[in-house]
């Protein structure tokens, strides 16, 4: 095939899956935080269940004036949201969705994925400190150091995995999980590297992913209650939206992260080798929405921690976990 | 010049250099986490609070002057516009104060249900309370469930006197004799609405079923309690030293409630206990609210089962007149002490009227204990006082 046209297509689509899936997720957040609360949520938008809601409000946002303060950097105030938002996307490149429906099947794909999403720190800092709002600079330092704290649990946790698989590539992790275990009466079981004996692995990714979404219980560098709205303070109009937009595109992406990495990606249990790249997307975007709906839940059930509280659970506990995790991770794959 | 003397000249020049200014952080008075229009000047080193003055005052209606040109009836419209979380837990005192003054007593039905409603009113505020304080911390579900419920106290409150907030339905001498009308029964009526115990007594079950769920959901929260157990601790003589009444007092372990101390309405025929609790924490101030909506069901079961028949209004001049003289009246509210003190010249309306409103003494404790608070706990602690701007500025 014409690189060009690949390419374009390959942008196109990832583009497409990245708006639209970010948009799906926000009506879901709608939704089942209603429930969740004893609400209805979304109604009226798009004649019935509101399933326009996010596109209206999306309308809505575009519509709004785009201010920014007097003493603002502009420049860097104007970048920063676009920072935040191509980091997001340029974690879709590698992601695979089935054997061939992957972006580019990097050699060190998980690696790219790791150093890229961290650039989203970039755009948060360029944000809080052009501001010139005391609260949206707390909030871009807050943001800097738990990002980068947290940054840590979630290299160590792929880490493990990319030592059980042996590989860093996102399709050869896949592979891994979808070889052959065991086989009972017959019958070949593949597991994904959760049933594996990575669950502290896993475990520790979803709390780090939480806290690089900074989400509740890690939503400090946004605490309405604390800090207003954090870094997102001075932000309107289209770039509130590109940070709104980038929030719950990089849900999806760490989710399609976690369900490459521990979920056993596009693969699934009995499908055959031809249809791997029908069914695949479809199964990845299964578990994708699996851990989204978490995320979500403990958004609606949990408090927020404190700044140092955050910081303790991560160099106190997760990251000396991680460690020891990779460290039997590594002896149990030289012994066996 | 010796080595040394170089090394010391050498260390000071870099602290100075690295000396950094305190940033002076205005919070409020519009921001999500002040309850309205309370402003704090707060000096903060990076997220460490040295120094706060809370500025008061954005919401001053100048409610004692009002009162001065107002006659007895018509301020307590005014006054159940003071705390409106809690509207008839502020008329009740006044009322009592204005009755004190004129040698009337209203008779023991209107008591009950003055009692009963106050005790209504002490739960919509708790709810208010047990759902704000969670989304203060970060946990927005609370929120939901807490007024959801508070929503069925509202409904009786306004069945019976035709008003969600502000009831105004004390009258010198009684209640309003002819009453009713709320978007729930659309019938006037001349004594309490038909069926209003029984549904009391169903909103009673509520109450506890949602005592219950908050304290699995929010009070026994390992995440909760890192953020309140031993945060913002008030100790007992700290508590006593600025005044605090109400819940935040009882929270430090002092077992002072206004209930058992002054005899305004018949709680001496009700069985019923203090929620004390001795830590003085953030914790300690939430839990005991918890508690104290349990209370408050019992007070109102124990009410709706004994309340007596009779008239609703003693029989009281056309005109009221205060003699000359003075009286301080407090009562519990939901917050804390509440008082007034009525200093009547002979005519229709008051000479003076003081209002002694809990929040604007509950608040004065904000300097001494946000000293040193890091910035997500001088949210955690300023909700545990749990205040009302309304009846901060009055």
């Amino acid at each position: 095939m014409n690189f060009w046209l690949e390419l374009i297509i390959k942008l196109v689509a990832i583009l497409g899956f990245v708006l639209t899936g970010a948009l799906v997720v926000i009506y879901a957040e709608l939704k089942a935080g209603s429930h969740m609360q004893g609400r209805i949520g979304p109604y009226y938008a798009g004649v019935r269940w509101g399933w326009a809601q996010p596109l209206a409000d999306g309308l809505k946002f575009l519509q709004k004036e785009d201010l920014s303060p007097t003493g603002a950097d502009r420049t860097i105030y104007g970048l920063a949201p676009y920072v935040v938002m191509m980091s997001t996307i340029a974690v879709f490149v590698v992601i695979p969705f089935g054997p061939d429906m992957v972006g580019r099947d990097l050699d060190l794909g998980i690696y790219f994925i790791l150093a890229i999403s961290s650039l989203s720190v970039l755009g948060i800092l360029m944000a809080g400190w052009s501001s010139a709002n005391k609260y949206s600079l707390m909030g871009g330092l807050r943001a800097a150091a738990q990002l980068i704290a947290y940054e840590l649990p979630l290299v160590l946790a792929a880490a493990a995995v990319v030592v059980q698989a042996g590989t860093m590539s996102m399709n050869g992790i896949v592979l891994a999980q979808s070889e052959t275990w065991f086989t009972v009466a017959g019958i070949d079981v593949a597991m994904p590297f959760l049933l594996k004996g990575q669950i502290i692995s896993f475990i520790i990714f979803m709390i780090a992913v939480v806290a690089e979404l900074s989400r509740i219980p890690f939503d400090m560098p946004i605490a309405e209650s604390e800090l207003t709205m954090g870094y997102l303070t001075e932000y309107s109009g289209i770039r509130f939206t590109m940070f709104f937009l980038g929030e719950y595109a990089s849900m999806i992406a760490f989710s399609a992260i976690a369900a490459t990495l521990f979920l056993g990606g596009y693969a699934a249990p009995g499908v055959p080798d031809g249809l791997a790249n029908l069914v695949g997307p479809g199964v990845m975007l299964l578990k994708i929405a699996l851990l989204v709906f978490v995320i979500i839940w403990i958004r609606w059930t949990w408090p927020r921690l404190r700044e140092d509280q955050l910081q303790r659970l991560a160099w106190f506990w997760l990251i000396p976990i991680a460690l020891a995790n990779i460290a039997v991770v590594a002896i149990f794959k030289v012994v066996f | 010049m010796t080595d040394l003397a170089m090394i010391h000249r050498s260390e000071s020049a870099v602290s100075i250099e690295l000396q950094t200014p305190d940033m002076t952080l205005n919070i409020g008075p519009q921001h999500p986490s002040t309850h309205g229009v309370l402003r704090l000047i707060a000096k903060v080193a990076g997220e460490r609070v040295t120094d706060v003055e809370p500025v008061i005052g954005y919401m001053h209606r100048g409610y004692e002057k009002l009162s001065e040109v107002r006659t007895y009836a018509q301020i307590t419209t005014l006054v159940n516009r003071i705390d409106w979380v809690a509207g008839f837990a502020s008329e009740v005192p006044f009322i009592i104060g204005v009755e004190k003054l004129m040698g009337v007593e209203a008779p023991p039905r209107a008591q009950y249900i003055r009692m009963i409603l106050t005790e209504l009113a002490r739960m919509a505020s708790h709810l208010v309370f047990m759902s704000s304080y969670p989304l203060e911390l970060g946990a927005t579900t609370p929120l939901m469930y807490a007024l959801r419920e508070r929503e069925y106290i509202l409904e009786l409150i306004e069945e019976v006197t035709g008003g969600r907030f502000h009831p105004n339905f004390n009258r010198v001498g009684g209640v309003k004799p002819v009453y009713g009308g709320g978007s729930m029964t659309k019938k006037w009526s001349l004594d309490l609405p038909e069926g209003f115990l029984q549904r009391a007594r169903d909103a009673m079950d509520r109450m506890e079923q949602i005592c219950d769920d908050i304290d699995t959901l929010v009070s026994d929260n390992e995440l909760i309690k890192m953020r309140t157990v031993g945060i913002g601790v008030i100790p007992r003589d700290k508590a006593l030293e600025y005044g605090l009444t109400g819940p935040n007092l009882r929270a430090s372990g002092v077992a002072y409630d206004l209930r058992k101390v002054e005899n305004l309405l018949p709680y001496d025929e009700i069985d019923f206990d203090i929620a004390v609790r001795q830590g003085g924490d953030c914790y300690d101030r939430y839990v005991l609210r918890i508690e104290e909506v349990r209370q408050s069901s019992r007070i109102v079961r124990q009410a709706v089962d004994q309340i007596p028949s009779g008239p609703l209004q003693t029989k009281v001049p056309r005109v009221l007149k205060a003699p000359r003289g003075q009286v301080y009246s407090r009562g519990e509210n939901p917050k804390g002490e509440f008082g007034y003190h009525i200093v009547s010249e002979g005519a229709r309306m008051p000479y003076r009227l003081k209002i002694r409103s809990t929040s604007f003494s509950n608040l004065s404790i904000l300097p001494w204990i946000l000293q040193d608070a890091l910035i997500p706990d001088l949210v955690a602690i300023m909700g545990s006082l749990d205040f009302v701007l309304g009846d901060v500025d009055r």
